[in-house]
């Protein structure tokens, strides 16, 4: 009875797996580490000058990300803070929403939450699969986010890609011409390593400003438990002793 | 010292009947001595609701229901108010756990025929405070403003536009709109911090009364009140307090524990308990490529689904909440409890659980043709556990109940 059930859970299961992969692609892990301090320090200073010309992370205060990330006053207005003057102000941007919308067809959105929504393993693919297209406004594209409004700001960090294309035959018998893997060119060949941990780090700060509570309620956490556990132990032998008498 | 305590209780007794209820809901409510792990989960779902009202005060402080700022306001609870972010997890973390505590105490009944024959009431009364919290925690949903706020209240807002003539008219009058809008936002958030709490404290105090005046059912579903010694109180019975009251905190200790688990170590549990599609901002322009209601829902949304006509999906979805208010009448068994109740009721009983479960399952998925069949199939299940109960319940085989309680 068990075995069956497990087995129609797991046909129905799969359909949705290959589903959730977002576009078929096969999203590359993070394995990014929010108490990695000096990683969130990279991923900060990252974000401030290559996403922050176009996104906003509005709900995010400076003087929050300086005091979780170690920083000083004047190293948080030195290396992250450009256009704000006084530490408790947000990551706003001067960007206007609506030349926004003009120039890349779609407003740049608020990367507060992103992390959350589109969780962090698929962040770290988008950031790693653009690549050359020339039917696009910008001459890019990308592997998870088709036809995305986006231009790849980091290409200097790695470089262009060119999509690799294999002929495929599906289940009707028509073939046609999917990408199969991504190539920079010979000479940005040396900066890959260093590209994966840059979007390692700024995947990480992602993560950490979608949630800045996260460290401390990981701490918190198991002191609440450790405390549940030994109140259990007091109210059992509580309720113990008074059913004593009772049979 | 005591002297003082003495009179004062006294002043107040020959004022308000402090003693009088004390004793008749405490001290001298007499709850069979059997009950097993099924029956914390009263005393659970009580607890569940005042954290709900007190975290929620706690979150109404900061929360600004207005469109612009609803979103953000949110984010500034998790972020710059102090302990915010515990406050709002225990009442997200809340809710869902309020409706798993809920389903296992509805579970509970089901096993041991706690709706029957002098419990009608109690249970119906039961059923009315499971619709308000559906309610509740529909409305409450909105709040947040995210995309899956937003546009799982406008699929289920819509669903009312299936009514003939009146539908069109019933929806924009809920909405307050033609499209779920700030005017929405701004009469969810008063519905769900001051109508809906209040008409949820009034059921539950009326389901505790009702409770007491029948007393306790018990997992092998005797009267204790048929067998009692001289002074009257039932010989199988033993005061709710102390003895249940300090069971019960055991029971709330361990609860507490799987609780917070969730709230510090896993507060989205996989986009099961905060979708991750609702950190996106609501965007009226933007229909999402799948929208499903949280998991406590799910059920009977995947009957809906199942159903190709949308007004007799609607229509069998609604059956399928109010089925639960006839069981009472349904169940025809000599006996009460699942003990003593034959293999056909537990068979009846286990492709329920599974159909429901199964439901769940499929109605956070897109659906398929598979998906749909399956659904149709657990739906048609679903439906003959209560349809054909009157008949299964009579043919099955019991067992004799004993005279008093077993241990």
């Amino acid at each position: 009875m068990r075995k069956l059930f497990l087995k129609i859970a797991l046909t129905l299961l799969l359909p949705g797996m290959v589903f959730a992969a977002s576009g078929g692609v096969p999203l590359i892990q993070a394995n990014n580490d929010i108490a990695d301090q000096a990683s969130l320090q990279a991923g900060a200073k990252l974000f401030v000058n290559y996403c922050m010309g176009c996104h906003s992370a509005q709900y995010v205060r400076f003087e929050r990300v300086g005091r979780d990330l170690g920083l000083t006053e004047e190293e948080l207005l030195e290396n992250l803070m450009f256009t704000a003057k006084k530490v408790g102000e947000t990551m706003t941007i001067a960007m206007d929403k609506d030349d926004g919308k003009k120039w890349f067809g779609v407003t740049p959105p608020d990367l507060s939450v992103i992390a959350r929504a589109r969780g962090t393993d698929w962040l770290y693919t988008y950031l790693l699969s653009f690549y050359l297209d020339s039917s696009r406004p910008w001459g890019v594209n990308n592997l998870v986010f088709k036809d995305v409004g986006m231009p790849h700001v980091l290409w200097e960090r790695q470089g262009w890609q060119k999509p690799f294309y294999e002929t495929v035959t599906d289940e009707d018998g028509n073939s046609h011409q999917v990408i199969k893997k991504l190539v920079v060119d010979k000479a940005d060949e040396a900066k890959a390593e260093q590209y994966r941990k840059e979007m390692r780090d700024l995947v990480n700060f992602l993560e950490y400003i979608g949630e800045p509570a996260k460290l401390e309620r990981r701490a918190l956490g198991w002191k609440v438990i450790l405390f549940l556990f030994i109140f259990l132990g007091f109210a059992y032998a509580l309720k113990k002793e008074y059913w004593r008498d009772i049979h | 010292m005591n002297k003082i305590l003495t009179s004062s209780v006294e002043w107040i007794d020959a004022r308000f009947p402090l003693t009088k209820l004390w004793n008749e809901h405490l001290a001298q409510y007499y709850a069979p001595k059997n009950f097993n792990v099924w029956y914390y989960f009263g005393s659970l779902a009580l607890l569940m609701l005042v954290l709900q009202m007190i975290t929620g005060i706690f979150l109404a402080v900061n929360y600004k229901p207005d469109a612009a700022l609803a979103f953000g306001s949110v984010e500034y609870i998790m972020r710059d108010v102090d302990y915010g972010w515990l406050i709002r997890y225990m009442h997200s973390t809340g809710a869902s756990f309020f409706f798993i505590v809920v389903y296992l105490h509805m579970f509970r009944a089901l096993l041991y025929g706690s709706y029957r024959k002098p419990r009608e009431l109690l249970w119906i009364i039961g059923m009315f405070i499971y619709l308000s919290l559906m309610a509740e925690s529909f409305l409450g949903y909105l709040l947040p403003w995210g995309q899956m706020s937003y546009w799982g209240a406008q699929v289920i807002i819509s669903l009312f536009g299936a009514i003939p003539l009146v539908g069109e008219d019933l929806s924009t009058w809920i909405r307050g709109d033609y499209v779920i809008s700030d005017v929405t936002l701004n009469r969810f958030f008063a519905y769900h911090v001051v109508l809906v709490p209040i008409i949820l404290l009034g059921l539950a105090a009326a389901h505790i009364m009702a409770l007491h005046e029948v007393g306790s059912n018990n997992p092998d579903g005797v009267e204790i009140k048929k067998n009692k010694d001289v002074n009257g109180k039932p010989l199988d019975g033993i005061p709710f307090h102390p003895y249940y009251t300090v069971k019960d905190i055991v029971g709330v200790a361990v609860f507490l524990i799987f609780f917070s688990a969730v709230i510090f170590y896993a507060p989205e549990l996989g986009g099961y308990f905060i979708e991750h599609n609702n950190f996106f901002p609501a965007d009226p322009m933007k229909t999402p490529e799948h929208i499903a209601p949280l998991w406590y829902f799910t059920p009977f949304y995947a009957i809906l689904r199942a159903v190709p006509d949308k007004l007799i999906g609607v229509i069998l979805m609604g059956a399928s909440i109010v089925v639960w208010f006839i069981l009472p009448w349904l169940d025809r068994s000599p006996v009460k409890s699942i003990r003593y109740k034959g293999w056909i009721f537990k068979l009846a009983l286990t492709l329920f659980v599974i159909s429901f479960l199964g439901l769940c399952y499929l109605g956070m998925l897109a659906p398929t043709a598979t998906r749909t069949a399956f659904a149709q199939l657990f739906s048609f299940i679903y439906f003959g556990f209560f349809l054909l109960m009157p008949w299964y319940s009579k043919i099955d085989k019991t067992k004799p109940v004993p005279e008093r309680v077993t241990n």
